[in-house]
This record gives structure tokens, sequence and C-alpha cells, in this order.
């Protein structure tokens, strides 16, 4: 096992850890450990755009900005947290552009803008064109562009190495009312080099972790194969609490049955979405905004139709999306990728015919609690000293119950930027923390575990029925009924999962112990997000109950917080899950005070 | 081009409308078997490289992918590649099907011939590590050195620079690469002259040399004059053809060409 010692060290280098690295490593010695090359992140799917309110096409300005954020999350953002994302979105474009990103260009040769759903002028009157884009491969620009600069930069990667565990310390402390509590603190990291099989240890005074989301949880998903929640999971597991895990967001567009996402540009640029009577139905959902409605209510009104009996095709499970009405010219100039997605993978010419669509799981909201300093958060006030997160990984929380288009990009770049500056300036003055004894031990007896265990149970048939049970009843509508279900099975998953075979024995590029491994984390998190939609008996954001229909401020106007806890037994939990502590946090108001949301 | 309608002035779209009724799909998606012959190496075990057949039960609707991974999680757990996102952006599972560079995620099966084995190896040209693995560092090398970032001597404006929609759409379709090396490692040049920049380093030199605002298009090309450089492309076409991003790679590096003779004259 080899040891590395590094001022600061990234995990993750997609658009929020590349962001990140560019700051630190001009400022103190950094590298980045990822487990995928970094050109290969899923940011690089992203499609739509990145929204700041440049005001380059018509009237616009950094509070309506913040007002439509907070008022898309459904009053369950942190308000300090999305003015500042708003107010940096404007030089967070502008230092992309500088960096090279080849955004698309008005007549006047400025950055273009577009409209993007839950976006408005002045809180609400309508839509407003605040999506700077690329085509519609802006992901793909920003992560091209961010690590274009990081060879600039000379940032040193390892590329294909996996971090399976966080090295935490824990020491006495005392409060300022004088409560003594255990203080966390950040030693490095433990890492599993794909190529070789062997571990090594990166000691650091700083960690910022930037791992991406979980999408792999669900079973129709626009994210990557790779996206299995490791870096929550691991934080998890070192007694850091998860903020906000019943929030997941599902994307109206997936392409039906295959989720491969459709972005909503397509309805930004004109798209519209129509039932088996051809009728477009979010006429009825959403008056004022229509088919712009945010993500959370077009999805539930499509299942909605479906379940109605308005589906189409053969097993009638899908709506349509609609573009044939615009241009074939429009659509090539601003939509290329995506309606090529449709030829390729369904066989349907999107100028002519509409496309089959199903809402897809895209997103967490939930995550790794931070402040707006992107300073881990180890318990409501508690910081960890030196551990940071940015970007779909962590909660700070800008996207409260349900996330804005464009405001994802624009979270990684703004805030991927501050964890990068503020690590590097605490690891100019802090020391580092001695690495605990063996600090490898969890993560070789989880390997052990994973490589010896014999009961023949197989990885990918847990995996799939894990997804296929949190689809059917974890999505866009659910239940106590429902949820029970999924606690319920997942039992069964972990009983099996306690049994399972991996064939390949070998060192070298052994992926199938890497699955095995990250399926540990897909379960952990479901389960997390599981208990915490059975404590949440109100439906807000992305979050819907059948059996609570209605936001309940008054009972539920706060985060949930999450954390792994050995004393919880089923008898002692409310909810009956053992392992899990539930805990909530207040929401930060400081302007607006919660509306019945509608549009 | 002619002035495209925006989402604005385009007419409000009918609230109903008739649909086709056949829109309402085509009934069951079929399925058939196929047999994937791919070509196994692991140095851990063995030194030689030998072919596997895996025969399996498909849908219509699958891709090459979907095949391997239907190996990997029901036959063979060892069976090794590099995937991610699934859809033909990430650039990770580029591989030689039927002798031709493509993505994985992006070939149909219906759209290869099923009622012979389908054969996939690694791509050509880089060394392999392990099945379908290879290694990337040497691909990536050659790119770092083209310098592939924006370089402007001007003073910082404090806006964005400006930017015309034509100057933007002059490097729009080398933009578009997503590094996955189909074209490299299609290229015959390469195969045979491991120190050639290849195609996929030349169209990211391309992306900044006709970027108008970039300042360093006089370096790169002095970069690319160099005996491994563009000179050593015999315009076979075959990085045209293996590009799963649809760009015209071999156009890009005429382009370059041209550029380097205009500057020399
Ligand atoms: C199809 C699609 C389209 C989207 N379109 C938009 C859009 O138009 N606008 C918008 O604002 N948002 C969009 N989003 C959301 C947005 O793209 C993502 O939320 C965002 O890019 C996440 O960035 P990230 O840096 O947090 O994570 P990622 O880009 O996913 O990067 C994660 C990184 O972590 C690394 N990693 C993970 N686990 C480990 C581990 N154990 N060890 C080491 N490294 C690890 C990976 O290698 C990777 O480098 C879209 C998302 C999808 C899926």
């Amino acid at each position: 096992m080899q040891v590395h010692k590094y001022d600061v060290i990234i995990v993750g280098a997609g658009g929020a850890g590349m962001r990140a690295a560019i700051e630190a490593g001009q400022n103190a010695r950094t590298a980045v450990l990822t487990k995928l090359y970094p050109t290969r992140s899923h940011t690089g799917a992203a499609q739509g755009g990145m929204c700041a309110a440049l005001a380059n096409v018509e009237e616009d300005n950094w509070e309506w900005h913040t007002f439509d954020t907070v008022k898309g999350g459904d009053y369950l953002v942190d308000q300090d947290a999305a003015e500042v994302m708003a107010k940096e979105a404007i030089d967070a474009v502008i230092d992309l552009e500088k960096m090279g990103l080849p955004f698309n260009r008005t007549p006047e040769g400025r950055i273009d803008q577009r409209r993007f759903g839950g976006h408005t002028r002045d809180h609400g009157k309508a839509p407003v064109r605040r999506s700077c884009y690329a085509a519609d491969r802006t992901g793909h620009m920003i992560l091209q562009t961010l690590y274009q600069n990081c060879v600039k930069h000379n940032v040193e990667f390892y590329n294909e190495y996996y971090v399976l565990d966080l090295l935490t310390v824990e020491e006495d402390a005392t409060r300022a009312d004088g409560t003594p509590y255990k203080q966390k603190r950040i030693a490095g990291v433990v890492s599993y080099d794909l190529a070789t099989g062997e571990l090594h240890v990166f000691q650091a005074k700083s960690v910022i972790l930037a791992t991406g989301g979980a999408g792999k949880v669900f079973k129709t998903t626009s994210n990557a194969h790779t996206l299995t929640g490791d870096g929550m999971g691991i934080a998890f597991r070192r007694g850091i609490p998860l903020e906000d895990m019943e929030f997941f967001q599902f994307h109206p567009t997936g392409l039906a049955g295959l989720g491969i996402l459709l972005s909503e540009a397509a309805r930004g640029e004109g798209a519209i979405l129509r039932n088996s009577d051809g009728e477009r139905f979010m006429e009825r959902y959403a008056p004022t905004i229509k088919d712009l409605a945010p993500r959370d209510i077009v999805a539930r009104s499509m299942a909605n139709e479906v379940r109605e009996g308005r589906g189409c095709g053969p097993n009638k499970d899908y709506v349509l999306l609609d573009l044939t009405h615009l241009e074939p010219a429009h659509i090539d100039a601003k939509l290329p990728d995506i309606t090529e997605f449709a030829r390729t993978y369904l066989g349907v010419e999107p100028y002519t015919e509409p496309v089959p669509v199903f809402p897809t799981a895209h997103y967490a909201m939930g995550g790794v609690p931070t402040n707006i300093a992107t300073e881990v958060l180890q318990d409501n006030d508690t910081i960890i000293p030196g551990l940071y997160a940015a970007g779909e990984v962590a909660c700070v929380s800008v996207h409260g119950s349900n996330r804005l288009g464009t405001n994802s990009l624009l979270d990684i770049n703004v805030f991927g930027k501050r964890a990068g500056v503020a690590a590097a300036s605490y690891a100019q003055t802090a020391e580092f923390i001695d690495l605990p004894e063996n600090p490898e031990a969890a993560t070789v007896a989880l390997l052990d575990h994973v490589r010896t265990s014999d009961g023949g149970e197989k990885v990918a048939a847990i995996r799939k029925d894990l997804q296929d049970t949190m689809d059917a009843n974890m999505q866009v509508f659910r239940t106590a009924e429902s949820i029970d279900k999924v606690l319920a099975d997942i039992a069964g998953f972990e009983e099996r999962y306690s049994r399972i075979t991996v064939q390949d024995k070998g060192k070298r590029f052994n992926l199938d112990l890497l699955e095995a491994v990250e399926l540990g984390f897909l379960l952990e998190l479901a389960k997390v997000m599981t208990v915490a939609a059975l404590h949440r008996q109100e439906s807000r954001g992305g979050h819907y109950r059948e059996d609570f229909p209605d936001r309940d401020d008054e009972n539920f106007m706060k985060h949930s917080m999450a954390y792994l806890d050995t004393n919880v037994t089923a008898e002692s939990s409310a909810e009956h899950i053992a392992g899990i502590r539930l805990e909530t946090k207040p929401v930060v108001v400081t302007r607006y005070q919660p509306m019945v949301r509608k549009y | 081009m002619s002035p495209i309608e925006t989402a604005e002035t385009a007419p409000e779209p009918a609230s109903k409308i008739e649909l086709p009724a056949h829109l309402g799909g085509g009934g069951d998606i079929p399925t058939f078997d196929v047999t994937l012959r791919v070509r196994r190496y692991d140095p851990e075990f063995s030194s030689e490289s030998t072919w596997e057949d895996f025969t399996m039960t498909m849908y219509g609707t699958d891709r090459v992918l979907d095949a391997l991974h239907k190996v990997k999680w029901e036959q063979d757990g060892s069976l090794s590649f590099r995937r991610s996102c699934a859809h033909g952006v990430c650039g990770s599972d580029a591989m030689r099907i039927n002798g031709r560079n493509r993505l994985a995620c992006k070939t149909l099966l219906k759209d290869l011939d099923t009622t012979k084995p389908i054969t996939v190896e690694p791509i050509k040209g880089l060394p392999v590590e392990k099945d379908l693995i290879v290694d990337m560092e040497p691909f990536f090398q050659s790119y770092r050195e083209i310098m592939p970032f924006l370089i402007n001597r001007g003073h910082e404006p404090s806006k964005e620079r400006l930017q015309s929609a034509e100057e933007r759409e002059r490097f729009d379709d080398t933009t578009k690469c997503i590094l996955c090396a189909a074209c490299t490692s299609s290229c015959p040049v390469f195969w045979t002259d491991g120190q050639y920049f290849g195609p996929a380093a030349i169209v990211n030199a391309h992306r900044f040399i006709f970027d108008s605002r970039d300042d360093a298009g006089d370096m790169r090309l002095e970069i690319l004059n160099d005996k491994e450089g563009v000179w050593r492309c015999r315009t076979t076409f075959n990085c045209t053809e293996a590009c799963p991003r649809g760009i015209q790679v071999t156009q890009a590096i005429a382009e370059v060409k041209q550029a380097i003779l205009a500057r020399q004259v």
C-alpha cells in the first residue's frame, strides 16, 4: 500500500471537481482522484444550459433568479444559498467564456440565452430567457472546457482511482455553551487503483467531495451506469448525515423505456407534450406556463395522464413530445443531439413524428449537507474543518425539494469554485491530521468480504430488483404502503447482498468487484431515501405523497437529516427501521415567505 | 443560412390535434438470438489473447453494450470493458465491432448482421490492458501536446468576449469531440507509427486554431507542422467514418494543412 501526501484532495473530476481543481491547483498542492477519466464524467451529458441573469437578450436580474429558485424548490431552499448562487452566476458564466467555452451567440456577438422551465421575469409574470447554452451540449462543452483548463494549469489527476473511504478522526470538544461533543476531522481518503487493484492512502489537509449523483438507485434514469452515489455512501458510513434524500427529481422527458434524456430545451424551444387524444394536456395542469412548468409538476401530469388511460403506445405507458410544428432548420440549429437520440434509439424522426417520452430519474436534490462556504456539516451547525462538498453529491441547499433546469450546471460552477478556493486557503494554514492506525483497514475488510463471500447471489440481479421496486414504488407518486413495500424489499436485498459471489478473482481492472461495492452504496442510499420519504408526511416538490397530497409548512418546512446510528432499533425508531436516525434542520428564510406554488 | 424562427416568433401549437393511428406504436418489440465473439485477454492469467463466444437472446432496441452487459451480468463477470453514460456522449466504450470502430452504446444490434457472430475487439494501436480495455494514456498525451486550451493575449474584458455567430460556427464541428479515440485508433498511420499525433489531437487543435478568440494558432500550427504532425495523414477517411459524433475529421485535418501552407507563403 502506498501513502501519498497532498494539501488538497479532490474526489471526482466532473464539473464540480474540475472547477474546484482549477482554483485549488494554483494555490495549493492538489490532486484529483476520479474513478472515470475526467472527460467521461456525467456533466458531459448535460444538454440544455446554465442559467445566469446576464440580461443579454431581455431584462433580467439575479433577484428574480433567486425567487424562481426558491419557488421552484417549493420553499425548501436555503435562501441565503440561492442568493449566493444567483449573484455569482453571472461571473460563473463569464469565467467559462473566458476559459474558452463556445457559447451560442446573439446577433451582437454576446452570449445567447433561451427559456427554461420555471425561470421567469419579475416573480412569475412570464418566461424569461436566462439559460446560456452551447447548442444542446452545454454540459459537454463545460466538461471539455474545464478539462482543457486543468491541462493548462497542470492539474494532477489519478484516473480510475476509486475512493472507497474517508479517513476521519474524532476529538473531544466543547461547544460555546459548555456542552461536550465529538468533533470530526478529516485526515485523508483511501482509494483503489482500478488498473492494479492496489490500495492507496492519500493524506490531505483538505478533501473536497465532488462525486456526483446516485441515479442508478432507479431503473429508468438519465444517469450514467457509474452514478452510484459513492460520495454520499462513504460520508454516511463515516457518520456524516445526509440531507433531504427523499427528494429526487424525475425529469419529464426521458426516451420511453430507456430513460435517455431529451432536454427541457426542447420545450424551451417550443416543443409540447400530447396524450393519446392528441391533447396538449399541460394546458389543464399549468394554465399559465403550460409545458414549461417545473419538472415535478410536468412529470406528475404525464404520469397522471398515463394512469387515467390517456397514455400512448401498445401498453399505453408513455406520452408524446411533439416538435413537428417547429422548423427542421430550427431543430437542427438548437437541438441536434437530442433529436439524434430519438432517431438512433427509437427510430423516430422528430421532424415529422412525435417522440415517446416518460419521466426518468434525473437528479438527487439531497446529499452531503454543507453551508454556503461548501464546508461539510457533521450536524445542523458544526462543520468538519477541511472537508468540503460541491455539486450533485452536496446539499447546500439551493434546489430544495425540486431543482430548476439549468441550475445544476450553475451550482457545480459556483460551489465548485468556492470549494476549490476554500480548500486551498484552509490548507495554507492548517496542519495535517495524523492518519489513524491502519488507515486502510475498513476498506480492506469491505473488499475482502465482497471478494470472498460465496453464496451465489448475483450483484446484477439484486441491483435490478432494487431498481424495479424503486421505479414502481418510489417514483413520482408515493404512499405509505408503496414506501413500506420498498423497505421490506430492501431488507431482503441486504440479506441477499451478504451472500453475493463476485466471479472475477483478478486484481487488474476488476470492475466486477467494484460493481459489487457500488451496489452496497446503492442499497444504503435507497434505504435512506425511502425512510426519509416515509417520514415526510406531506407533498413538496419532487416528493409527492398521495396519502398526504398537500404541502404542510407547519410540520414539514424543514430539511431532513439522516444519520447512520447503530443504536436505533426497529422498535425505537418512529419509522421502524433500524440503523437510521432522522432529525430535521431549519430552512434558511431571508426574503421570501412560502406561498402556494402555482404556475 | 436563412434566418430561423425562434420560440418567440413560432406560432402557438394547436391545443389538440388528430394523431395518426399508428402512433400508438408498432406492437411487441422483436427478439432474436445473437452471438458475441469477444477478444479476451488477461495478462494476469495468460499472455495469449483468445476469442470467446457468448450466445444470448436480445431485443430489437438493444445495443452492443446491452449484450456485453448481459454477458458480464449473467454469464461471465470477468469480461471487462469501460462504459459510463450509455448514450454516446462520454466516449468510454469505443471498440472494434465487426472490424469497425464504434461506440458499443450507439450501435444497435438490429443494425448488424445477427445471423453471424458479432466480433468485438479492443480499439487498435493502443496497448491492451484487459479484454476490451486499452491504455488511453498515449492518446491523451498527444491531445495535451497540441495545447488544447484557449490562449488569449488581449486584455480581459469585464464581460464576455464578443464573437459573431458566424465566427462561432467556424469551429462548431470540432467542438463535438468526446475524446473516445475511435478516429485515432482507426487510422492506419497511427497503427504503424505510434508517434503520429492522430486525428483526435488534430481535431482538437482545429477547434482552437479556428476560434476567433484564440491567439495561439501559430504555435499550434508549428507543432502540427512537425514530422509526426498533420503531414502523416494519408487521407484514408477511416477517421471520418469512425467518428460517432459525425465530425468531418478528414476535412478538419485538411483545413489545418491548408492553414499551415497559407502561413508559410
Ligand atoms: C442527461 C442529463 C442532462 C442534464 N442537463 C442539465 C442541464 O442542461 N443543465 C443543468 O444545469 N443540469 C443538467 N443536468 C444535471 C447536471 O449535469 C449534473 O447534476 C452535474 O453535471 C453534476 O456534476 P458533478 O460534478 O456534481 O458530477 P459528475 O459530473 O457526475 O462527476 C462525478 C465525478 O465523480 C467521480 N467519482 C464518482 N464516484 C467516485 C469514487 N468513488 N471515487 C472517485 N471518483 C468518483 C466520477 O469519476 C466523476 O468524475 C443534467 C443531467 C443529466 C444526467
